[in-house]
């Protein structure tokens, strides 16, 4: 019954790791089609954000939710007025674009902050589930995602920025006939995308070691969640977050971490190749 | 069609045979080492070259089939002992991976993006498995796997049929030339045969050569093995080289080196991306040797100005060029035959 | 009576819940130039995509059969193989390459390699493209690539020939030409024709098949379908 309990919890943080990286990519990539190889240093930029104002004596969480997402937000800004404006709609070169923009970035971090791990240690200390011991901070994990999957929600369908966003997800036509300056609009989302990101490395950083390559294993889990999930931000993340959070986890306590990665990978590529469109390009198709 | 024909310029022999003398002499004036692993880096990128240029197939994980040719001679030639075999199953084991994977997109007709996409998960699988292999309990006949230590120590290449008659220094760096030569004129070969110009074909509509009766899908995966079999002979080479075999030559920075290397050097050509490859290569050896400037870093901002600046790379707008020049050529000469003829004629009526 | 070419059998396809080609059962013999017309979405287009592999899977039922072979299923490039050559809507041709290069791919596949280069040679006199034989198909303007692609279905000799829309976006005199072509193609081949352009049909003066709402509303001759009231009232809407 424990047991079960911590299997249980395990999937629900899994799913809520997924969601939280891959949040900011979805947005990106649901509204503007763009496939931001550097999200992953996005994310990585966040955590040494957290981990630097931490040690700067800020307050862990208001470094986490506050200024790690303004941080990466600017970043995506400057990035975007940069590099990525002049490449909307040419899905292939912003893909190379922005894998150029991971590797600068990787680059700058190295001879910033230099090659050994920098971390900080978890707010929430652990608790007891019969038996086993269980990380408290993985509960607060999960909750900032239910509450950033519900914030992205509500935005969308109720107001008037998440109908804007809506419409621009359907193409820029369609932002101009609305009287909106496309332009303007991609460039904020861009920044809300890189901001989202920001903040699941801060939220992440105090569970790892952070390294400038850690963007990388973040990046291969986001890619394939969003690419899987389809067009439809919010249904499409949570869809395959949840599908491959369950199957990396119980394949994770079946058997080793390292076949659950395997497993998540490989059905990813089933998927792929079974539904290109992505899982809400073939079901849920009219979900936001 | 012949000679100049579908943007594939003539082989100029006397530019390859200067070349072909210039690299033979090489060892007399310097070390081999380094030239030795470039000429290998330029394989690989002819590798991807051929297959992104000409039949438009973008990988996101070439360095899959890098990492399989390498691990394949590894743990081949510590079971078998003798080079030969390792050698060739090196070339067999990634062309059969790339015929199966390939068949398995390309039959589903995906392309572009997810293309990319499914291309790069294969290679971060491999990543993530041959990492996690350590330990007694991971091995292939008599080679551990050794997780992300690799496998070191395994026999080099030996002249074939004398397991005892190593071939290393500066007699591997003929082999490894010989190889590269071999590798481009097989590809020059492919792009001047029919195969090759469906191949283009492909590349400019896929949906009008179907109309056409070609079977697409058996095109594309075909050239994807190819280009997997030398991207397999380039890894062989490799671990050859190195004399240790580990799971970064399946990391993303190998897979994105070498889309970096066929970028700048130019897509539509094959010179292009093998002599970016040197370039960049020894770029990056000489940035390994200090610390101010990171090898990401510059890397990284190349990628940015290139696909910003020159989104198809150096070498096409060299190639638009050429055609252009060839074409005024045959006008030159059609106007000195012309102008001879209206010569003859005049002397013809006097 | 000649030999059926095209046949298709309660030929269906439905695209979720709308049902574009509704049963169809249609005749084609040797040697006919057949128009297929009818108002936007009647399902013309989607039916010559669904007689040439275009359209298979969970989406089509019914049969096609073209001379007598079950084609059903069948991959687009196989049934081509048959000897059939298709024009699409939206000009498809290798906009990279010249136009002989372009020709040079299709003539190859039935020619072989030596035969080929004779095959451009005759199409490019045919259609008189030998002026802009090595200009790049890019560069061309949009009555010359329509030619071009044209130029590719006719260099590997098929019997039988599917234009479609071959009359968009030609002038006047350009149509007149297309129009020479077609009944030159018609000497050796079967062909069907989709197109809107009135003025094209009439002149063509065939055989015509009209689709309303994924049906055959009305088979036969020119003169009598075009002044045909139903048809009229296709087009036009409820009006005397």
């Amino acid at each position: 019954m424990d047991y079960a309990a911590i299997v249980i919890l395990e999937i629900l943080y899994m799913i809520a790791f997924l969601t939280l990286i891959s949040a900011g990519l979805a947005i990106v990539f649901g509204m503007m089609r763009v496939i931001n190889l550097a999200h992953g240093e996005f994310v990585m930029l966040g955590g040494y954000a957290t981990i630097a104002a931490a040690k700067a004596g800020i307050n862990v969480y208001f470094a986490m939710l506050v200024i790690s997402p303004i941080v990466v937000g600017i970043i995506g800004l400057v990035v975007e007025r940069l590099i990525v404006r002049f490449l909307y709609g040419r899905m292939i070169d912003i893909m190379l674009a922005t894998w150029g923009l991971s590797l600068l970035l990787i680059g700058l971090v190295t001879l910033i902050f230099g090659n050994t791990p920098v971390s900080v240690p978890t707010p929430i200390p652990g608790y007891q589930i019969g038996h086993y011991q269980m990380g408290g901070y993985n509960l607060f994990v999960i909750a900032v995602a239910v509450v950033l999957i519900c914030a992205m929600w509500f935005t969308l369908r109720y107001t008037r920025v998440g109908l804007i966003a809506r419409g621009a997800m359907q193409g820029r036509e369609v932002v101009s006939a609305l009287g909106y300056n496309p332009s303007l609009i991609y460039m904020l989302t861009f920044t809300v995308g890189a901001a989202l990101s920001g903040l699941a490395g801060g939220v992440m950083a105090p569970l790892t070691g952070l390294l400038p390559s850690i963007g990388g294993a973040y990046i291969a889990k986001a890619f394939i969640t969003v690419i899987t999930g389809g067009a439809a931000v919010i249904s499409g993340t949570l869809s395959t977050a949840t599908l491959f959070g369950t199957v990396d986890q119980i394949v994770s306590f079946a058997t080793t971490p390292v076949l659950g990665e395997i497993a998540m990978l490989a059905l990813a590529l089933v998927l792929l190749r079974l539904m290109p469109q992505g899982i809400t390009g073939q079901f849920f198709r009219n979900s936001t | 069609m012949t000679g100049a024909a579908f943007g594939i310029g003539r082989i100029h022999w006397n530019w390859l045979a200067a070349l072909v003398i210039v690299l033979a002499a090489l060892p007399l004036v310097s070390e081999t080492n380094t030239p030795t692993l470039l000429a290998i880096w330029a394989l690989f990128a002819l590798s991807l070259a051929l297959m992104w240029g000409y039949a438009g197939i973008l990988s996101f994980g070439h360095a899959a089939y890098f990492g399989l040719g390498a691990y394949t001679y590894a743990i081949a030639s510590f079971n078998i002992g003798e080079s030969t075999v390792p050698v060739l199953l090196a070339l067999i084991v990634p062309a059969v991976v790339a015929a199966i994977i390939g068949a398995m997109m390309f039959y589903g007709r995906i392309s572009d993006v997810y293309l990319g996409v499914m291309t790069l998960v294969v290679t971060l699988i491999l990543n993530r498995f041959m990492n996690a292999t350590a330990g007694d309990a991971y091995k292939i006949g008599n080679a551990r796997l050794g997780g992300f230590n690799g496998i070191p120590a395994f026999p080099t290449l030996n002249v074939p049929g004398e397991p005892n008659m190593e071939v290393y220094g500066t007699a591997y760096y003929y082999v490894v030339i010989v190889g590269l030569l071999l590798a481009y004129l097989i590809a020059r070969w492919i792009l001047a045969s029919a195969f090759g110009r469906t191949l283009i074909g492909i590349r400019e509509n896929e949906l009008r050569m179907e109309l056409l009766g070609y079977n697409v899908p058996a095109y594309k995966t075909a050239i994807f093995s190819v280009s997997g079999a030398m991207a397999g002979l380039a890894g062989c080479l490799f671990a050859n080289w190195a004399e240790i075999v580990t799971p970064s030559v399946f990391s993303l920075g190998t897979t994105a080196e070498v889309l970096i290397w066929v970028i700048v050097g130019g897509l539509g050509t094959l010179i292009g991306p093998m002599i970016a490859a040197v370039a960049l290569g020894s770029l990056k050896l000489e940035l390994g040797h200090q610390t101010t400037v990171d090898n990401s870093l510059v890397l990284g901002a190349i990628l940015i100005l290139v696909v910003l600046l020159l989104p198809r790379g150096f070498a096409p707008s060299f190639v638009a060029w050429r055609r252009r020049f060839a074409q005024s050529q045959v006008h030159r000469r059609q106007a000195r035959g012309t102008r001879r003829r209206r010569i003859a004629l005049q002397e013809a009526k006097q | 009576m000649s030999e059926p070419v095209v046949e298709t059998q309660e030929l269906a396809v439905r695209f979720g819940g709308v049902l574009a080609v509704d049963h169809v059962n249609f005749l084609l013999r040797e040697r006919e130039l057949r128009c297929l017309i009818g108002p936007n979405g009647a399902g013309k287009s989607t039916f010559f995509k669904s007689i040439t592999g275009q359209i298979r899977g969970a989406n089509a039922s019914g049969r096609v059969l073209i001379r007598g072979q079950d084609v059903t299923g069948w991959s687009t490039h196989q049934i081509v193989r048959l000897g059939i050559g298709i024009k699409t809507q939206v000009p498809s041709v290798m906009n990279g390459l010249t136009v002989a290069e372009n020709l040079w791919l299709s003539a190859r596949r039935t020619a072989g390699h030596d035969g080929a280069e004779a095959a451009v040679d005759e199409v490019l006199a045919e259609l008189e493209l030998g002026a802009i034989a090595r200009r790049p198909v890019g560069e061309l303007a949009h009555g010359q690539r329509q030619l071009v692609e044209i130029g590719t279905v006719l260099a590997n000799k098929p019997w039988l020939v599917l234009l479609d829309e071959p009359a968009a976006g030609l002038t006047n005199v350009e149509t007149e030409r297309l129009i020479a072509i077609i009944k030159r193609i018609n000497q050796t081949a079967t062909l069907i024709v989709v197109d809107h352009d009135m003025h094209f049909v009439r002149t063509l003066d065939s055989l015509i098949t009209v689709f309303h709402q994924g049906a055959i509303l009305v088979e036969g001759h020119a003169q009598k379908v075009l002044t045909d009231p139903s048809v009229r009232e296709v087009y036009l809407g409820n009006r005397a």
